[in-house]
């Protein structure tokens, strides 16, 4: 009886969703490459989706001349575009190398190619978060 | 390269690449990601469409 009582006390306090190493791996992954966290655990189609999605957005923003923010850009609102654009993992890293989007803003599209390349951050924070949910198990 | 989008090729874009995403994430099963991709586009570009009627009304 106390055996029985120990063991459902056990079953209580394991966790529901086990946290493995795919689950931290994956996400991971997911951030540095867009879509790379649903294709490592076989999602081919939603990553090849989300890989698409966050590529092409950022690539669009860069082609509108959006701006790539740097990490100490000294105001707030600048430090919340770093944010964003560090979303895009590798791409981010590729941009500032390469010294993409760094030009100025010479008409109003520049503004919607900024916030493009912010919003592919964000989404892809979203994708990254989703291949962890995967990872745990809890959606299919 | 560099080129320049219409306001609204910009905003249907935008919605197209959100809406996949969030038809992706927020639901599980393939038919529901489709519905919720197709809903969250719809919304995206009425709200376009709403937003530039707004526009429209307080120019007169």
């Amino acid at each position: 009886m106390a055996k029985t009582s120990t063991d459902k006390a056990a079953a209580a306090s394991a966790p529901r969703y086990p946290l493995t190493t795919i689950a931290i791996v994956a996400p991971i992954v997911g951030w540095l490459i867009p879509g790379a966290g649903h294709l490592m655990q076989k999602r081919y189609v939603r990553g090849i989706l989300l890989m698409v999605s966050v590529v092409a957005m950022f690539l669009i923003g860069l082609g509108m001349n959006g701006r790539v923010y740097g990490p100490n850009g000294g105001d707030i609102l600048e430090m919340l575009g770093f944010v964003g654009d560090l979303g895009s993992g590798a791409l981010y890293f590729l941009a500032r190398i390469m010294g993409w989007g760094q030009a100025a803003a010479a008409h109003a599209s520049a503004d919607y190619g900024k916030t493009f390349v912010i919003v592919a951050g964000l989404l892809n924070f979203i994708a990254a978060a989703d291949a962890h949910h995967i990872a745990l198990g809890k959606k299919p | 390269m560099t080129f320049t989008l219409s306001h609204f090729s910009a905003a249907v874009l935008f919605a197209l690449f959100a809406s996949v995403v969030f038809g992706i994430t927020q639901r599980n099963t393939t038919m529901e990601q489709v519905r919720y991709g197709l809903y969250c586009f719809a919304l995206f570009v009425g709200g376009v469409f709403a937003a530039g009627w707004v526009m429209w009304l307080l120019r007169r």
